[in-house]
């Protein structure tokens, strides 16, 4: 339905006339009623204006401020200044945090991108019906909820028990210990956040069939291979796609939470795990709903929002190299 | 619908050789194998996990894939040790009022930024797209304070009422919908004498049956399995939602010297089926909003 609809937009705009026109940006159907429709637009779009001041923007402020501020809830809020920022930059927890997060990050966006990128050409290759069942497996794993794949692979990569080491052990490999030695505990949170990629094939096989198979004909015609047909004319017209999935990857990758709590926080007590899988945000949350550092937390929030903005806008900037849009720009 | 697929069959057709037909075939027959293979590794962990909690203590952590004897105790014992069945009702009231609310909130206001006009609407737009890049963590603690303010820690309310207030992402992909909606529909009921919120209330709301849909299941499976907000605002056991009830019993039975782990899988089995099943009925609109998600990017 995007698509087409994105198309069907293209071509109505490229329409000489408005009268008869559908459908066009800063089109309103209620123009003959030109004053009551501004008061009817406001009034229909107040529930986001309230939300938004109310959860977003309000809180937004309010914590820039927590974030000069220590606060535990109990007693009154202290305006302390630079501090938290301060020791933001002492903190040895916070620094380890922000590496295991950058870690994890740096491991799981390039490949859950490859591989996503891999299993969506396998779909393409096979035909629909095929392809849309084997579509539906690789989906399946993402509408699991996070707690349950925390759960389950806290078990499947268990040294001993575990299904995964039970697997390379048939194969003569000896399995680290993805859940207890520190140097391993990150690889196996990035192998459990594999297994939930469905969400990126199903992205990028879309795209794929959105891809003119004229171009492959004629690519045909004058005696490219298929590499070469992929790596210029798949790349290259499911370049947006891709962008699109890096930056909302990268992004949740930062914030990743539910599967790591729930294996080695809250209750789970783990001592190794507690450093080597303390993610930014499970750091974060601890600070805020464990040892009540609001003002603390509040800060870290707030430099986890500016690097992410960084990231976002190093991104674009990068995306103008290789993102290729139809039509141009 | 040009597809890659297509183009395959294209060249099959084509090329009258028998060598390239005979290279297709087997391309095709080696991607299926090799898709094969995918499907086990990715179907395995949800094979091992219902196995498991089938099994006995003792067979726990063997091999077989098939529990024998089929230990159809663990769930009675994990529905004795556990509210259960409260914590899957508390999840399925805060689903629904928090997949309803987003859903009628999110038309209303996607029904405004299309089809009105009204100084500051492409800003205000602008800004429903620019709250999308937002961490949570930004806004979790002033969030959390204001319901503390209201009374509402250790309620069902923060869980879902947000959700009356519409949300980015379903706002933008409604918009999109009601942006290629023909005048005259809304102009029949104009003539009629029916006022902006009846034309919304008959017309646009129920108009675009699959995004709605699409709106509903989503923000469904987001609130089925969210972690977050039950543990910031749950504290009493009786008011825990599925995720938050199985983490629980997580810390309960999965360490230490008394590891139950057949406990624990019976109790992820139940926290996953229902989405699962979801999944299977409605899965043409997961696809269609992921789908939808990927292209607009």
């Amino acid at each position: 339905m995007g698509t087409v609809e994105e198309r069907d937009q293209l071509v109505e705009s490229q329409r000489p006339t408005s009268e008869v026109a559908r459908p066009r940006r800063g089109w309103a159907p209620f123009s003959s009623l030109a004053h009551s429709e501004k008061w009817a637009g406001y009034l229909f779009i107040s529930p986001w204006a309230i939300g938004f001041l109310v959860f977003t923007a309000g809180p937004m402020l309010a914590s820039l401020y927590l974030s000069f501020t220590e606060y535990d809830v109990l007693r009154p809020m202290e305006f302390i200044g630079w501090e938290n920022y301060q020791e933001l930059l002492e903190d040895t927890r916070l620094r380890q945090s922000l590496i295991n997060s950058f870690y994890y990050t740096a491991l799981h966006v390039p490949l859950a991108t490859i591989l996503a990128l891999a299993l969506a050409q396998l779909l393409a290759g096979v035909s629909g019906r095929m392809a849309h069942f084997f579509r539906t497996v690789f989906y399946v794993p993402s509408v699991t909820p996070g707690v349950a794949v925390g759960a389950l692979f806290l078990w499947i990569l268990n040294p001993h028990i575990g299904l995964l080491n039970r697997g390379l052990e048939a194969l003569g490999i000896p399995g680290p210990g993805w859940t207890t030695d520190p140097v391993w505990i990150k690889p196996g949170i990035v192998i459990m956040s594999l297994w939930s990629l469905g969400g990126t094939v199903v992205i990028y096989y879309a795209a794929l069939q959105n891809v003119p198979r004229s171009l492959y004909e004629a690519s045909r015609i004058d005696g490219a291979s298929s590499w070469q047909q992929f790596r210029h004319i798949t790349l290259p017209m499911i370049s947006g796609a891709i962008f699109f999935t890096l930056i909302v990857n990268t992004i949740a990758s930062l914030q990743l939470f539910t599967e790591v709590y729930t294996m080695y926080f809250g209750q789970m007590r783990s001592g190794t795990a507690s450093t080597a899988a303390l993610f930014y945000v499970i750091y974060l949350f601890r600070q805020a709903f464990e040892f009540f550092n609001m003002g603390y937390a509040s800060a870290m929030a707030w430099v986890l929002f500016v690097i992410i903005m960084i990231l976002t806008a190093i991104q674009l900037r990068l995306s103008k190299r290789w993102v290729y849009y139809e039509g141009g720009n | 619908m040009a597809t890659t697929t297509g183009t395959l069959r294209e060249v099959e057709r084509s090329t009258p050789d028998a060598g390239s037909r005979v290279a297709f075939y087997v391309k095709r027959t080696v991607f299926v194998v090799l898709l094969l293979i995918c499907t086990v590794i990715f179907l395995a962990p949800l094979v091992w996990l219902i196995s498991a909690s089938l099994k006995v203590r003792s067979e726990v952590f063997s091999f077989n894939f098939i529990p024998d004897p089929v230990a159809w105790e663990n769930y009675v014992r994990v529905w004795n040790a556990a509210p259960l069945f409260t914590w899957l009702k508390n999840s399925v009231i805060v689903g629904v009022l928090a997949a309803g609310a987003v859903t009628l909130s999110s038309s209303l206001i996607a029904f405004g930024f299309s089809s009105f006009r009204f100084p500051g609407r492409n800003f205000l737009f602008g800004l429903v797209l620019a709250t999308m890049m937002l961490p949570g963590a930004v806004t979790m603690i002033p969030v959390f304070l204001i319901w503390d303010r209201l009374g509402q820690i250790n309620t069902l309310t923060p869980l879902w009422a947000s959700n009356l207030f519409g949300s980015a992402f379903y706002i933008f992909l409604l918009r999109q919908f009601y942006l290629t909606l023909p005048r005259e529909l809304y102009e029949a009921a104009r003539v009629d004498g029916a006022n902006y919120f009846q034309i919304w209330g008959r017309i646009a709301a129920p108009l675009p049956r699959t995004a709605m849909i699409v709106v509903f299941i989503f923000e469904l499976k987001a609130s089925w399995t969210d972690l977050v907000k039950p543990l910031i605002y749950l504290q009493n056991n009786a008011l825990f939602t599925m995720p938050r009830g199985i983490k629980a019993i997580l810390d309960q039975f999965g360490q230490g010297g008394e590891m139950q782990w057949e406990v624990v899988m019976a109790a992820t089995v139940i926290l996953t089926i229902p989405m699962i099943i979801i999944f299977f009925l409605g899965q043409r609109y997961f696809i269609e909003g992921l789908t939808t998600t990927g292209m607009k990017g």
